[in-house]
């Protein structure tokens, strides 16, 4: 093969933070949308212009996810395991939205009655706040730890319960993922809306922009004091992925290491809060294009923050440090990351393509006027 | 060792979430088809009648695919959330193919099936016909990979267990995609979904040309459905008894419940027509047996013999035994990963290994199970015979009556004779069979493979996460609570649409679309 297993390793480590990204930027802007609807369109005409800039789009981006989740499986599976057994009921809340959605974009004006359409649009609402509130408080735990261990068999345990997630550092993390996604569904709101909607979305678009900045920076001193974690043991980065075999300890401060030793890195935190400021200048000088690609940034930046924080650490163990799966010791085997590898090579390329083909045929804003009967 | 009760409620979830996707699934797979098939027509012909029936059609598929949809992100993601153990033990191998049938097909079919609604007015005739096609072709290959994954779990090929990470990793991929389980089970899954597609056609079609109304629209759909579902009818029979071929050599006891045959029989082996098997006395009562049939179609030949339920029973127990010497070595390098004796002792006895891992329902150590707990342990490996015999049966008689359902249609549709109302009747009635025996069909699948998850690997209750039971209690209620609401909106909507029916702004004039029409609907009086 033509790459080693420590190369592969570190290749499906950034395409995992790649596919996150994917997920974040594309799906992301349908979920901020989902959230904004019922502030920024409040007749059925405005609302159904709002759904349909995001009708066309929401459910290929929304691949990313499962992708996200299939890649997870494949190259992570310990990762899949341990983290989507440990957040049990958040994961069913996330599905219980992911489930709702689809249904109703498709669902809601197919019935005429104000009752029926008001109700899928505050399901819809739910789908958009829901997944963003809660990816933001899985990564808050992630950023902490989470309690779980394995036994000799490397069966997973985890010993946390579903209020324990609910502490403030993650609550912090839930609203910056929430504030981050509005402020991306308000950009394409402003790109692809036109008339109230996209003068309310400025509005929102703004004040969210505001909070993102505040919260990311706040967030930035929170982890710069909170305990991280190191391998203290020699590791084989080509060794068999069994993460019972190093030692971890827990320090203050320690996720701020690679940023010592590696100081480009703070260009990664900076990028978030350019981002952000980037799109709130495009809000308010209304130049749409600037706006998207500057919330676009601080998402992508945002999701990279944590990663090369974390670096080499993908989940903590709190109870068991030792436990904690880290980019050496909890991928799949060196042949399978290889045919991964190669599969995303040849198909990666052919879904950019076709959906920047899908992207272009839709080129151009809704306007409420458009909305006909073949429309959502 | 594992709570039995949160076993049971897994097992629950995953079969109630998954046989629920598969109401969605066998129609998205047909109707993508049949849908590309009209407008097809219409590029080709120009006739306006041909993209009303497409859009038509396509606006039941996409409330259908939206629900395929929603209920798939389930199953994505259930094996992390309700199988942990399973997940990190076959992740190596099972993870692929579910990635890259998101690489390669979902994401195809998801990304396009917008333009295939938005896009009418901002495509050409044939981009957009590319776009439906497209959106087939990616429905049809998803079903590919998920079904490697899953003929991968009844014939665990290309793979062995890694001592040094403590689960199953791929020895060769080529074997895993092209295992022929795999590619059994799929031809036979698309044509069933290719029937049900039809089906759905044929009996709304029906329905039309019964109530005397959309004539024009249900005549052409009528004859669309017939050809294409008499084809799919006959691909799902045959390919089926392919699938019957390939699992002789890997499932031989799955095979032995399906024909409740308790011991072997002198080859070649009679098909059990009807009988009820009793698995207390170990024989099936009242059995009407078909010489020499059951033989022909599993082992294509006169002399080689079809294992009975005991004497696999037997071997089984067999396998414990060698499996515990597997388990003993593995325990040895769990804390001394260097010793070149257990190296060697775990090699030579690896493949039984999920055998000793039956013994961990009963002891924690199943180097310390008694005789009587092997005992058990075997008995734990014949599955419910009754049910499977039944279900089986159930389904291959759905089978043959599609066949000849859709025989006679095309019959009547072809050879310009009159389609009398009573046959449009049967037709219309005809609609629930495909769900009834895709779902038996999977049944035989997945419940025949019991005990195990993975096929003599990893046995089903050692898979789940380590959750707690109110956990699984709180979400297996809101699955039931969200799906039957969705069903309920799903079906009225479904009926509403049915109901309205299309809308006739076609451009063909009415008269002059009848006259071209087969004589077979010109002179029924419908």
């Amino acid at each position: 093969m033509i790459f080693d297993y420590e190369m592969l390793r570190l290749i499906w480590w950034a395409l995992l933070g790649v596919l996150l990204v994917a997920f974040a930027v594309t799906d992301g802007f349908d979920m901020g949308v989902a959230a904004l609807l019922p502030a920024v369109a409040r007749s059925d005409g405005q609302r159904r212009q709002v759904i349909n800039t995001v009708g066309p789009v929401w459910e290929g981006n929304q691949v990313w996810f499962i992708l996200g989740g299939g890649a997870i499986f494949a190259a992570w599976p310990a990762l899949y395991a341990v983290s989507f057994s440990g957040f049990y009921l958040a994961m069913f809340l996330i599905l219980s939205a992911l489930i709702i959605r689809p249904v109703a974009f498709k669902f809601r004006s197919k019935r005429d009655e104000p009752a029926w359409r008001a109700r899928w649009d505050a399901a819809l609402c739910f789908s958009g706040v829901v997944p963003a509130l809660i990816f933001g408080v899985a990564v808050g735990n992630v950023l902490q730890g989470v309690p779980f261990h394995f036994d000799s068999s490397l069966r997973p345990f985890y010993t946390g319960s579903f209020f324990a997630l609910l502490n403030p550092f993650a609550l912090l993390c839930g609203l910056v993922s929430l504030a981050m996604l509005m402020l991306h569904g308000a950009t394409w709101l402003q790109i692809k809306a036109d008339g109230e909607p996209a003068e309310r979305a400025r509005k929102y678009g703004m004040i969210a922009a505001v909070v993102v900045i505040v919260l990311f920076a706040i967030g930035g001193f929170w982890v710069s004091n909170m305990d991280g974690y190191r391998i203290v043991t020699a590791m084989d980065p080509q060794g068999p992925s069994n993460p019972l075999r190093k030692e971890v300890v827990s320090e203050a401060g320690m996720w701020l290491n690679n940023y010592r030793t590696q100081p480009l890195l703070w260009l990664v935190p900076l990028a978030g809060f350019a981002g952000a400021v980037l799109a709130l200048m495009g809000l308010f000088w209304r130049v749409g294009a600037l706006s998207f690609l500057g919330s676009k940034l601080s998402v992508a930046a945002i999701i990279t923050t944590v990663g090369v924080s974390m670096f080499p650490m993908i989940l903590p163990s709190s109870t068991d440090p030792g436990h904690s799966l880290t980019v050496w010791d909890s991928s799949s085997s060196h042949y399978t990351l290889g045919v991964m590898l190669f599969a995303t090579v040849v198909f990666l390329p052919i879904i950019l393509l076709y959906t920047a083909w899908v992207y272009k045929v839709l080129w151009g804003k809704v306007s409420e006027s458009d909305v006909n009967k073949d429309m959502y | 060792m594992i709570d039995a009760t949160l076993v049971e409620l897994s097992r629950a979830q995953f079969a109630l979430t998954a046989m629920y996707h598969f109401l969605f699934v066998p129609l998205t797979l047909g109707l993508s088809f049949m849908i590309a098939i009209m407008e097809s027509v219409y590029v080709m012909t120009g006739r306006t009648i041909w993209r009303d029936m497409t859009k038509f059609w396509g606006l039941l598929f996409g409330i259908n695919f939206a629900m395929g949809v929603a209920t798939g992100i389930v199953m994505e993601f259930q094996f992390g959330t309700n199988w942990a153990y399973y997940s990190h033990y076959v992740g190596d191998v099972f993870g692929a193919p579910l990635a890259i049938e998101g690489l390669m097909a979902f994401f195809l079919e998801a990304t396009l099936v917008g333009l295939f609604f938005f896009g009418w007015d901002k495509l050409g005739k044939v981009q957009h016909l590319a776009v439906t096609w497209l959106v087939a072709l990616g429905s049809n290959l998803s079903a590919l990979w998920i079904l490697i994954a899953n003929g991968w779990m009844q014939n665990p090929v290309g793979s062995f267990f890694n001592p040094d990470t403590m689960r199953m990793e791929v020895t060769d991929f080529a074997a895993v995609i092209f295992n022929p389980v795999a590619q059994a089970k799929f031809v036979h899954t698309v044509a069933a979904g290719y029937v049900t597609g039809a089906v759905f056609v044929l009996a709304i079609s029906a329905y039309y040309l019964l109530r005397g109304r959309y004539k024009a629209l249900a005549k052409r759909s009528f004859t669309v459905a017939a050809s294409f579902g008499l084809a799919a009818a006959l691909s799902v029979v045959v390919l089926g008894d392919e699938s019957g071929y390939a699992i002789t050599d890997n499932q031989k006891m799955k095979l032995a419940m399906i024909e409740g045959m308790w011991h072997t029989e002198e080859a070649p082996a009679s098909f059990t027509l009807f009988g009820i098997p009793d698995r207390e006395a170990q024989e099936t009562h009242y059995e009407l047996q078909i010489p020499w049939v059951m033989g022909l179609i599993a082992t294509r030949s006169f002399s080689k013999e079809i294992p009975g339920i005991m004497e696999l029973a037997a071997l089984s127990e067999m396998h414990i035994r060698d499996g515990l010497l597997a388990y003993d070595a593995l325990e040895t390098l769990k804390v001394d990963e260097a010793n070149p004796e257990a190296r060697e002792a775990f090699l030579r006895n690896q493949q039984y290994l999920g055998y000793a891992l039956l013994l961990k329902k009963y002891v924690d150590d199943p180097r310390e199970a008694s005789d009587q707990q092997i005992v058990m342990a075997v008995q734990d490996s014949l599955p419910n015979v009754f049910a499977l015999f039944w279900s089986f049966r159930f389904m291959v008689a759905i089978g043959f009556y599609m066949i000849a359902l859709f025989g006679l249609a095309f019959y009547l549709v072809s050879l310009r004779r009159r389609v009398p109302r009573w046959f449009l009747r049967v037709s219309f009635y005809t609609l629930p069979l495909p769900w009834i025996a895709a779902e038996l069909g999977w049944l035989v699948a997945e419940y025949g493979r019991q005990p195990w998850v993975i096929e003599g690997v990893l046995p089903t209750f050692l898979g789940v996460s380590s959750i707690g039971i109110s956990d699984i209690l709180i979400s297996l209620g809101g699955f039931m609570i969200l799906y039957t609401v969705l069903a309920v909106i799903e079906v009225r909507l479904m009926l509403k649409y049915i109901r309205q029916g299309p809308e006739e702004d076609s451009g063909d004039d009415p008269a002059k679309l009848d006259a071209g029409l087969s004589p077979a609907f010109a002179k029924s009086k419908d």
